[in-house]
């Protein structure tokens, strides 16, 4: 009944964003406030592993750019799929990758697991620059609709609506998950491993529900990309900053609630869509890390354990 | 496919002295993660800075790279330093070193990394050197002296820390630090200044293996990631902290990598660190000559 009710006021206020940026109704609005959003899916998704289980994924980029090539390829294929479908595609395949990941390095102690995630990046990236189809290193076009389906506007519009409506369903899943079974196991993985298998947690079998989870999202995050930027080549898709986005705004925001990599998100997010217009992208990246480092050491709980002392 | 006996041959011997310089860039590592359990996932990004720092003396003063990164390896050790009591302080301590831990090295990798793109831009630079260049040749096999100066530099560094390791006795409180801190607070050791002076050692070989990298190819900021997956690879494959399998890891990466990159094309070869890295972990995580 509460997740019901939490669900109708996510997308309320879902709604609500995206009446004001039609009252807006500057194109930059979407352009900017779909990177934002896809930082938010993309928080929200890393929080899922690495807050909620304490797994660190620093192959973002490689889960992010699996489901943006899958949609490269689906539109070389069959340009008629409808982007959720293709969504759908990007996510499971993303997913699936996380779960083979996770089952040849989660039975070992969680830094082996981060640096695997590190060095996936690396091998996706190679693959994807060897192969032709999807255009290698030279990158592959794709050509945006003019026009939005199902209601009247530019086509930019329609990906920040998909876009609202993934960060609706990536964060009610965080939240559902928060306050489940799952989650308690999930908890009980991250403060103590052994004490929980102990107890009779399926360790394994929980943390490969979360890394597929977290992947899966993290694919549907991409898949939308190459429509948004419609020019991708790996050097762009395997971008580190997504990798480093990802880990700052949970851990800024805070990890232990799905409040946390939202406020992140869309703090950092804003900041860094403001400092590239006024300042540069180079330095606008300098700050992230920065501020990681400084949360980091400074502030250990985020900025929701500023409110909850 | 046509298997030539010369080509073969040639890219072996490569491989061996790819492999040498593998090993130096990989011992910090070996110090930091092996022996101390501090995942230093930054080591590479201080190893492209002594790149830079190298070819700063290189292209200002005319010094030789490897020879300026040496004098300048008190720096990069008080860096270490540093860097060491700042993790103690704010995680270890504390004693939530993972997720954390690991992100902070995380942003200083990636600082590093934006703000030599910002001095520097993204452009590759080299050094010059009179063994940059000729090369040796015994019978067929050539023996480019940019990888066999390197490769020894390197060998004859490791060679030293070995010593150092085994027969002083820091070098053994570094050896037990990470396995019995409470033992060797009995033996009159402070386990946080043995480690600190560990992390800074580690940091230090960071600045000769940024000398050698820039010696051997061409360097830019973002080289650092490339080194990640090799080095962790390497360094898990040798076994965490053992320095003689440090070396024969770097050694059969390094062949690997030329067989690849000299049959299938060089744009293969990083995949084959990862590959290297994904086996040893699912198959034998101990590494090769592990202990555990």
């Amino acid at each position: 009944m509460r997740n019901l009710w939490f669900s109708a006021v996510a997308v309320v206020v879902a709604a609500l964003v995206f009446a004001a940026a039609r009252l807006i109704g500057n194109p930059y609005v979407y352009f900017a406030g779909y990177v934002v959003l896809q930082y938010v899916v993309l928080a929200t998704a890393w929080n899922i592993l690495g807050g909620y289980t304490g797994y660190v994924n620093f192959g973002t980029a490689a889960f992010f750019a699996l489901g943006a090539y899958a949609t490269v390829v689906l539109h070389k294929i069959a340009p008629a799929t409808p982007l959720p479908a293709m969504m759908l595609v990007g996510g499971v395949l993303s997913a699936l990758t996380g779960l083979g990941m996770g089952y040849l390095t989660l039975r070992l102690r969680g830094t082996f697991f981060s640096i695997a995630t590190l060095a996936m990046a690396v091998v996706v990236q190679t693959l994807v620059t060897n192969w032709n189809f999807v255009g290698g290193s030279r990158g592959a076009y794709i050509i945006r609709p003019s026009h939005a389906p199902l209601f009247s506007g530019d086509y930019t519009q329609y990906l920040f609506l998909v876009m609202l409506g993934l960060c609706v369903v990536a964060i009610g899943i965080a939240r559902a998950i928060e306050k489940s079974r799952l989650g308690f196991g999930f908890a009980a993985i991250r403060d103590d491993e052994h004490a929980a298998e102990a107890s009779g947690v399926p360790t394994l079998r929980l943390k490969l529900i979360a890394t597929a989870l977290s992947g899966g999202l993290m694919g549907m995050a991409g898949a939308p990309l190459p429509y948004y930027v419609t020019y991708l080549d790996p050097a762009s898709g395997f971008n580190l900053s997504y990798a480093v986005n990802t880990i700052a705004m949970p851990l800024i925001g805070g990890t232990s609630t799905w409040a946390g990599p939202l406020i992140g998100a869309v703090l950092l997010g804003t900041l860094q869509q403001v400092a590239t217009v006024t300042i540069s992208s180079a330095l606008s990246l300098l700050i992230v890390g920065v501020l990681l480092v400084i949360f980091v050491i400074a502030a250990p709980r985020g900025i929701v354990g500023w409110f909850r002392r | 496919m046509d298997l030539s006996f010369d080509l073969l041959g040639n890219a072996i011997v490569s491989g061996l002295l790819l492999g040498g310089f593998y090993a130096a860039v990989t011992i910090g590592v070996s110090i930091s993660f092996g022996m101390l359990d501090v995942v230093n996932i930054a080591h590479p990004a201080f190893i492209v800075l002594g790149s830079y720092i190298a070819y700063m003396a290189n292209a200002q003063l005319g010094i030789d790279p490897i020879l300026a990164s040496i004098v300048v390896m008190p720096a990069f050790y008080l860096l270490g330093v540093v860097i060491y009591h700042i993790y103690d302080v704010s995680f270890e301590r504390r004693g939530d070193a993972s997720i954390r831990g690991l992100a902070f090295f995380f942003g200083i990798l990636f600082i590093s990394e934006v703000a030599l793109v910002l001095i520097f831009g993204v452009d590759y630079r080299l050094v010059s050197a009179p063994y940059i260049g000729p090369s040796l040749h015994l019978g067929v096999v050539e023996l480019p002296l940019r990888l066999l100066v390197p490769c020894l530099v390197a060998l004859l560094m490791t060679a030293l820390l070995q010593v150092y390791m085994s027969r002083t006795f820091i070098g053994r409180a570094i050896q037990a630090v990470a396995q019995d801190p409470l033992a060797l607070r009995l033996m009159a050791a402070d386990p946080t200044r043995i480690k600190r002076i560990a992390f800074g050692l580690s940091i230090a070989t960071a600045s000769v293996a940024g000398a050698i990298l820039i010696v051997i190819q061409p360097v830019e900021p973002s080289i650092a990631r490339d080194y990640i997956g090799r080095i962790f690879a390497i360094c898990v494959m040798g076994g965490l902290g053992s320095f003689s399998g440090t070396v024969v890891a770097a050694m059969t990466l390094g062949i690997v990598e030329s067989l690849t990159s000299t049959f299938y094309g060089p744009s293969w070869s990083p995949a084959v660190a990862f590959g290297f890295l994904l086996v040893t972990l699912a198959v034998r995580p101990a590494g090769l000559f592990g202990r555990i």
